[in-house]
């Protein structure tokens, strides 16, 4: 794509858009990427500022990050839209669901308390004043507007971003990637856990297990996986015991502490009919 | 000559009591008499071998080391013999030898009799030291000298506050005049490069007025305090706690013509300044009545006595301001005055160890029957100081008064009309003490002192009768010509007139008859209270508190001092502490104010840095933008 | 031009004020995320004014670094909820003074 340059040949346009270009031109109102765009990307970055879950918020910088690649693309950095897709959105950003994912969605701590006294409106504040200072000061200093692209901006985009970096910037690139090693050690590093018992052999594992069975009368063998003798096999769905009780060791143990079990009387047995369900309570309701 | 000698002896017995302890308790006073009677025989030697040699020839130097030597500052340890020198030296430790045999006696029954004999020789040094010094700075180590051992003697019994408290007011009162004499030193090193008494002398012609005249007028104040002239008299009353030999070698005799030495040795800086003269005049004048004036009011013997010493010594100083014409005369009354006042005090002495130590004159009366050496050696000193015809006062005293007279008229007959008050006080004391009818206390009885007190009465008061003797032919005005220069004579004029001295002497007498009379007639025939009177005369009120000395000094020296000192200690607590206690509490809030900054959430951190960046930016774009 | 890097630093001003003031890790990281996204943006913008290709590749280090540093960085959210059982940037409060 091509930013608003009237001289190059503009591709084949959809219906809609030769309609819209058309009609918007004809108001004098010239319909370029940057405007389509740009609100978009400043609407997603407000979500993520006031997105109240971990997951809303990843997915509006997603928005952003796609929004920007649109930019890059539009103005003459075809190669730079291509790794902003791939690496920005595609592994960082998934990285981070990844990790929102072990941490738990639930987790957030941004309760509507502040504990810093004057910490919103000093940051309000402030923010407002460099968002201002910077557009009013950077952005007016640079008063040229757009220069005629130059041929290597566009058509040798990636031989040319290869000539640079294997020439003049070499040193950065080597240095980049000895900071990818470092950071994929530092990561082991930083994932590892160090045992501080030994691990229990099977033969232990299989003593001790008889013993609580003495002990406690724990039954010995393997844990029942959820959703035996239930309705429903999904991972929150408790398996259910001859009478009916749920069991809370066959569903694992975060989601019992977060409190996302299903409740028995959605998993009752053959019985649950829609006349013994609780008043009021569609099929399906409870769960969440 | 051996000049040291002088010194050596009495420093050597002040030295050897003080170090020997208690086992010399026995003998050490006839230790300390011996060592004073061989100063004064030494001292006679030395008088008939300067008599031998020619009149021009008659200054002997004797340097014994060199005390200070650095850079341009040269000073000798030297000792200059010469007939001044002579004079003082014979007075010094005849007057002294007398009262330490008379000291054998009157401080019998004291357990530190020792002590008081060390510090009795020690005087006996430093003063010998103060008056053959060669050099400015010898002379104040003498200086210095007989005022520690004022100290020490006045507040001998130190069991008794008043005297620790007198001994200590004598001290800080003359530590004020030798803050003139520091500076008087100090000018003179910094304006002639030397403090040598004959250089600094030779070195007066080449000086500016105005450095003269602050000489004249610094060494006055030194002076000052040294003889207990206004305005730095008010410890010379108070000296009298001591006892009563102290009283009669230090405050009669001795130290406080120390004064009157300084001005006459001094007499090239006052010759050539004539407003350093008129203030000494003034000075001399002004004590000389005030001294009269407190005299005629006390009813302590020895203060009356005190406050006559103070008018003697004001006619002294009078006369040494007077210039060339009257410093013969006032070395010729400080002899004589040390003859008859040293005789009085002793003979005090001897009507108070009679009387159980009291001193109040009310309680006296009728005593010449009891005490009758002590009477008649009183009364010789008692006719010499009123200057009765013949007597060595009536001589010493008259050529000052003529001196006076021949200067300025007004300031003559202030003297003459002095010399009536003096008649009258010193009347008013005997007439209290030894006529009249008995006032003794219950448990008096008085008796005649023993023979060790009485034989030195006896030689001064034939002294009070023949120290005339100096004045016969001139003899003592040419005897100090080497020192002081030419005796100049002013012809008296009074009342157009031209006054010869038999009349001037006449005068005089007609005056201090009519003292003796009006004394006689109201203390001697007229009835003496047992206790003072309250209703008296503003005067004498005034002379009672010692016309407000101690009330002036109250309130322009200590009074102002104590604010001071109270303000700035206030100031201090207040001012100062708070400052420095401010400073470190307003460090202690900034820092726990700024503590709070530190409150562990990153996100504090970050918006500073944030706000930190905002100002960069701003501050390059305003750069950008000029 | 100059409209790119007004877009540029509003999202970084946006970016900078959510570091301020969200507290979950997660979110303050991935304002950090979006404020090297607009600092990339401006290095296009500029490479296009100069008409060379160095502001583009200094977008593209950017992006190697940073993609380096989400994952150090995560890997310390990490270790940080195993410890703790929080994500909040608030908890780590033992730097006060």
């Amino acid at each position: 794509m091509r930013s608003g340059a009237r001289a190059s040949k503009p591709p084949v346009p959809s219906r809609l858009g030769r309609w819209a270009t058309s009609h918007l031109r004809e108001r004098g109102c010239p319909v370029t990427a940057f405007g389509v765009v740009a609100p978009i990307v400043v609407i997603a970055a407000l979500g993520l500022l006031f997105a109240r879950k971990a997951v809303h918020a990843a997915l509006a910088l997603a928005v952003v990050m796609i929004g920007l690649a649109v930019l890059y693309a539009a103005n003459g950095a075809p190669f730079l839209f291509a790794v902003q897709i791939i690496v920005y959105t595609g592994a960082i950003m998934m990285l981070f669901l990844f990790v929102v994912m072990l941490v738990g969605v639930e987790s957030g701590p941004d309760a509507v308390s502040e504990p810093i006294p004057g910490q919103r409106v000093a940051a309000a504040f402030v923010g407002l004043a460099f968002g201002a200072m910077l557009v009013i000061g950077v952005a007016q200093v640079v008063s040229n507007g757009f220069s005629v692209p130059k041929a290597a901006v566009e058509d040798d985009n990636v031989e040319g971003l290869a000539a640079l970096m294997f020439g003049p910037y070499v040193l950065a690139f080597q240095f980049t990637a000895a900071l990818l090693v470092t950071a994929v050690l530092g990561a082991m590093v930083l994932a590892h856990q160090e045992r501080l018992t030994p691990q229990e052999t099977q033969a232990e594992a299989a003593a001790r297990r008889l013993r609580e069975f003495a002990e406690d009368g724990r039954h010995p063998g393997n844990a029942p996986t959820p959703g035996v003798y239930a309705r429903h096999n999904a991972v929150d769905a408790p398996a259910l015991l001859p009478d009916g009780t749920p069991l809370e060791s066959s569903v694992p143990g975060s989601l019992v502490r977060r409190g996302q079990v299903v409740p028995p009387p959605v998993t009752r047995g053959p019985g649950n009919s829609p006349a013994k369900r609780p008043a009021g309570d569609k099929e399906g309701e409870h769960r969440e | 000559m051996i000049i040291w000698l002088l010194v050596a002896f009495p420093a050597l017995g002040a030295a050897l009591l003080l170090t020997w302890g208690k086992e010399s308790d026995r003998f050490g006073h006839l230790i300390a008499t011996a060592a004073s009677a061989l100063s004064f025989v030494w001292g006679l030697v030395l008088f008939v071998r300067l008599l031998g040699r020619d009149s021009d020839d008659r200054t002997v130097t004797e340097s014994l080391f060199t005390w200070i030597s650095t850079g341009s500052f040269h000073v000798e340890m030297s000792f200059v013999y010469d007939p001044l020198a002579a004079l003082f030296v014979l007075l010094i430790t005849g007057v002294g030898t007398l009262i330490h045999v008379y000291s054998i006696g009157y401080m019998a029954h004291d357990e530190r009799r020792r002590r008081f004999f060390a510090f009795l020789n020690l005087f006996v040094a430093a003063m010998l030291v103060l008056v053959l010094a060669g050099d400015y700075l010898v002379l104040f180590l003498g200086w210095e000298g007989v005022g520690l051992a004022s100290y020490l003697l006045i507040g001998f019994w130190q069991h008794k506050p008043t005297a620790a408290a007198a001994a200590k007011k004598a001290f800080v009162v003359n530590r004020v005049g030798d803050v003139g004499m520091a500076l008087a030193i100090m000018l003179m090193f910094k304006e002639f490069g030397t403090t040598e008494i004959a250089a600094v002398g030779d070195s007066v012609a080449g000086a500016t007025a105005n450095t003269i005249t602050a000489l004249g007028l610094l060494l006055l104040l030194g002076a000052c305090g040294k003889s207990a002239q206004v305005p730095l008299q008010s410890w010379l009353l108070d000296a009298m706690e001591g006892p009563t030999p102290v009283s009669a070698l230090i405050h009669a005799a001795t130290m406080v013509t120390a004064g009157v030495y300084l001005v006459v040795r001094s007499n090239a800086i006052f010759d050539a300044s004539e407003t350093a003269r008129n203030a000494v005049v003034i000075v001399g004048l002004v004590t000389l009545i005030a001294g009269a004036i407190i005299g005629c009011a006390k009813d302590d013997i020895k203060k009356a006595l005190a406050g006559s010493t103070m008018s003697q010594i004001g006619y002294m100083m009078l006369a040494a301001g007077l210039g060339p014409a009257g410093y013969a005369f006032a070395i010729f009354h400080l002899v004589t005055h040390g003859f008859f006042k040293a005789n009085m005090f002793l003979g005090a002495g001897s009507v108070m160890h009679a009387t159980n130590d009291d001193v109040d004159m009310r309680h006296y009366g009728a005593l010449r029957t009891a005490l009758p050496v002590t009477f008649a050696t009183f009364g010789l000193g008692y006719l010499a100081i009123i200057g009765f015809p013949g007597f060595s006062g009536f001589f010493s005293k008259d050529k000052i008064i003529e001196a006076a007279l021949g200067h300025n008229v007004w300031i003559g007959l202030a003297t003459v009309l002095a010399a009536g008050v003096t008649a009258f006080y010193m009347t008013r004391l005997m007439a209290m003490t030894f006529a009249g009818r008995k006032r003794w206390r219950e448990d008096v009885h008085p008796h005649e002192s023993p023979r060790v007190m009485t034989v030195p009465l006896v030689v001064l008061a034939a002294a009070s009768v023949l120290g005339g003797v100096m004045v016969l032919g001139d003899w003592i005005a040419g005897w100090l010509e080497p020192v002081v220069g030419q005796t100049e004579h002013h012809e008296v004029v009074l009342l157009g007139a031209e006054w010869p001295p038999i009349a001037v002497s006449a005068l005089v007498t007609v005056v201090v008859a009519i003292g003796v009379a009006v004394a006689w007639t109201t203390y001697g025939r007229g009835e003496v209270a047992d206790t003072a009177p309250e209703k008296v005369s503003f005067l004498t009120r005034a002379a009672r508190q010692d016309l407000y000395g101690d009330a002036i000094n109250e309130w322009v020296a200590v009074r102002p001092t104590v604010t001071l000192s109270r303000g700035i200690a206030w100031f201090d607590r207040f001012g100062l502490h708070r400052a420095i206690t401010g400073v470190v509490t307003l460090i202690g809030e900034g820092a726990t104010g700024m503590r709070a900054w530190q409150n562990g959430f990153v996100r504090s951190y970050a918006l500073g840095i944030f706000v930190g960046a905002l100002v960069v930016t701003l501050s390059l774009l305003v750069v950008v933008w000029r | 031009m100059s409209e790119l890097l007004g877009l540029s630093m509003i999202l970084f001003t946006i970016g900078a004020v959510g570091v301020l003031v969200r507290r979950n890790a997660l979110i303050v990281f991935m304002c950090v995320e979006l404020m090297l996204n607009a600092t990339n943006l401006a290095f296009v913008a500029f490479a296009r004014e100069h008409g060379t290709l160095d502001g583009q590749l200094a977008a593209f280090i950017v992006m190697v670094v940073a993609a380096a540093e989400v994952v150090v960085g995560l890997a310390i959210i990490i270790a940080i909820h195993r410890s703790r059982g929080s994500i909040s940037v608030d908890d780590v409060r033992q730097v006060r003074g």
